[in-house]
């Protein structure tokens, strides 16, 4: 009977409705933690108290939303249960913006240049460097942390020529590249054995007939790349770039330590400072709390939401290899 | 056409002939492959090999974050201080503690959730919804929770109300700052963790199960016959990388578990994990920065170690499975 689904045999029918009754407890739990963080941001500090299990708003409002995303007035905000002290979550979310985006645009493009080197070229050493760049994987981010913070501390990016000029981009005051969205890019940005091992193993795929006719015409490696392996790895490529998008906006340490201006500071730094300054002993904002991280997830959870399907054939991909 | 292909083949064979030969044309290869290489290879240089060494090097040595150039060597101080640091102990023995816990539960729900997905549905939904967790960031998971087990006004109190215990505060406690934190990390990496088993199981022929349940095989034995055996390369796998992952914990710590701010690692230092401690020496600690360094560098040949030694299981169960 479920060989017509497709699927594996359960025994009986009412085993298999125990464990689909498994199944939907297992998909509640998942969903649950993120609706309470809803359910709380719909509602006032004071009702939560009161009405600690109720799974619908307490005195419904959207008042968290406004004191979360603009700037109303300091008494209604005090009132509401909040210090004031509340951070600007779309300003945050824009940071995070700009540092996943360049870091994605920078890491799937460098990394496919890479990939392609280690896949299409013949030169000498390349199992060599290959295997170097992959051992990077059992480095701990920690321990790479702590000297990359002293080196873009004190990078005075010269050219030789010329010293590059940052003075644009906000917090560029501060000491070297910390602060600015360069340093919270930097290490990210050229290359991760992660995206590069990914793409290779695409690259390697990828039947080389397709490319003998290119090849018969003369074209060179520059346009190899460009004009045939790159357009045949769109699928690939985008799922490395939902990987990377996901991971950056993700990444809690390095922005920790390198970007705690407020004009750069990106959505997961924000959210743990907002915590921190949130007298944690007597009455927690939580309604605020809950809110500024229901508003941080909505960026991740449109992306799920459009791009699920990619999200979820990326990580069974990453299973099988 | 074929008269037209043919010496053009030809002359592309010839001119591939000597790209095999000696060193002149794989230094032709380098011309070319340089260009392609260039940005990861300064991307390797200067993020992973030289901090690598750099870090090694502080680690010998006694540094000011304030002023690094002003740092003194100190020979192997750092590491036997180390050895001598009861804070560094507990904070292993901490993240031993939540490692046991976070991977043991996780694997075993996640091989059960797997098993039970492959035998019930395929459907998206299902599978985008367990995997929800898992794309949050992980501060925020940490922040959704310590509401969730706030001995006030989270719901887990009010759990423990209805059924007539005392509301426990988890996150403040010292015998359940860990088990808490762990389970934080069960909920998030458990879909996760099950989709990467489902992706593994989707590849043993159905046929085994069938002609298993023609001989009479009971469920649990074709588990334990079937399922266990041909799914350990993917078992030991996703379970060396949870494990690496696990060992290096922070962000939930730094969220729900006492912080990085204020007075680190409460209640009482039993959530100090390693990445705090380590964090704590670099950047919270007057003069410590090397001796974070060290605490690092032990840490990366720990894990290096669990690495080679899993990875060695993991050939032997291929060429059981072979």
């Amino acid at each position: 009977m479920s060989t017509a689904a497709g699927v594996g045999n359960v025994g009986s029918a009412t085993g298999r409705r125990i464990a689909w009754a498994v199944l939907a407890v297992v998909m509640l739990f998942s969903i649950l933690p993120v609706f309470w963080a809803l359910r709380t941001s719909l509602s006032t500090n004071s009702g939560i108290i009161l009405e600690p299990s109720n799974p619908l708003p307490v005195e419904a409002t959207f008042f968290n939303y406004e004191r979360v995303l603009g700037d109303p007035p300091i008494e209604e905000v005090q009132a509401a249960g909040g210090t004031g002290g509340e951070f600007s979550v779309l300003l945050a979310v824009r940071n995070s913006m700009i540092v996943a985006t360049g870091i994605t645009i920078g890491q799937v493009f460098f990394c496919a240049m890479a990939a392609y080197a280690f896949a299409r070229l013949r030169f000498k050493g390349r199992e060599l460097v290959f295997t170097l760049f992959l051992s990077a994987l059992v480095v701990p981010p920690i321990f790479t942390m702590i000297p990359n913070f002293l080196f873009m501390r004190d990078l005075q990016l010269s050219l030789g020529f010329t010293s590059l000029d940052l003075s644009w981009l906000p917090g560029s005051d501060k000491a070297g590249w910390i602060n600015t969205f360069p340093g919270l890019m930097a290490p990210f940005f050229l290359m991760t054995p992660f995206a590069i091992f990914f793409l290779r193993q695409f690259f390697l795929g990828i039947s080389r007939e397709v490319e003998e006719a290119a090849i018969i015409d003369g074209a060179g490696h520059m346009r190899r790349f460009f004009r045939i392996i790159l357009p045949m790895s769109v699928p690939a490529l985008v799922t490395l770039a939902i990987i990377t998008y996901v991971n950056s906006w993700n990444e809690f340490l390095w922005p920790f330590v390198a970007g705690r201006d407020e004009s750069v500071r990106v959505v997961t730094v924000a959210l743990n400072d907002f915590k921190a300054q949130t007298p944690g002993t007597t009455r927690p904002d939580w309604t605020g709390l809950m809110t500024a991280t229901f508003v941080a997830a909505v960026p991740i959870l449109l992306l799920f939401g459009v791009l699920g399907r990619r999200v979820v054939d990326a990580i069974q991909f990453s299973g099988i290899k | 056409m074929t008269t037209a292909a043919a010496p053009v083949a030809g002359s592309d064979a010839s001119a591939e002939k000597p790209k095999r030969g000696k060193s002149s044309v794989d230094n032709d290869g380098w011309k070319v492959a340089i260009w392609f290489l260039l940005p990861s290879l300064i991307g390797f240089l200067v993020f992973y090999l030289i901090p690598t060494i750099r870090a090694i090097r502080l680690s010998f040595q006694k540094v000011s974050i304030l002023n690094p150039a002003a740092a003194t060597s100190v020979g192997w101080e750092n590491y036997t201080d180390i050895m001598e640091d009861a804070d560094f102990w507990n904070s292993a023995w901490v993240t031993l503690q939540y490692v046991v816990i976070n991977i043991g539960i996780q694997t075993v729900l996640a091989l059960g959730l797997a098993v039970l997905m492959s035998r019930l549905t395929e459907s998206l939904i299902v599978r985008a919804t367990i995997l929800l967790p898992w794309i949050l960031p992980n501060i925020l998971v940490g922040l959704l929770f310590l509401f969730i087990f706030d001995p006030t006004v989270g719901i887990v109190a009010q759990v423990f109300k209805f059924f007539g215990f005392d509301p426990i505060a988890f996150l403040a406690s010292t015998t359940w700052v860990i088990p808490a934190l762990a389970l934080i990390n069960v909920w998030k990496f458990t879909g996760y963790t099950a989709l990467l088993f489902f992706a593994g199981l989707q590849t043993i022929p159905k046929m085994l199960y069938e002609a298993g349940s023609i001989d009479g095989a009971t469920e649990w034995q074709m588990f334990r016959s079937i399922t266990i055996p041909l799914l350990r390369p993917i078992l030991a796998l996703v379970m060396v990388v949870s494990l690496i992952g696990s060992f290096q914990v922070f962000d939930v710590v730094a969220a729900a578990g006492g912080g990085v701010q204020g007075s680190p690692g409460d209640p009482l230092g039993k959530s100090r994990v390693l990445y705090l401690y380590i964090y704590e020496n670099a950047f919270l600690f007057q003069n410590k920065f090397g001796y974070a360094a060290a605490l690092a560098t032990i840490l990366m040949i720990f894990l290096t170690v669990i690495t080679l030694l899993q990875l060695r299981l993991l050939r032997a169960d291929q060429s059981d499975l072979a």
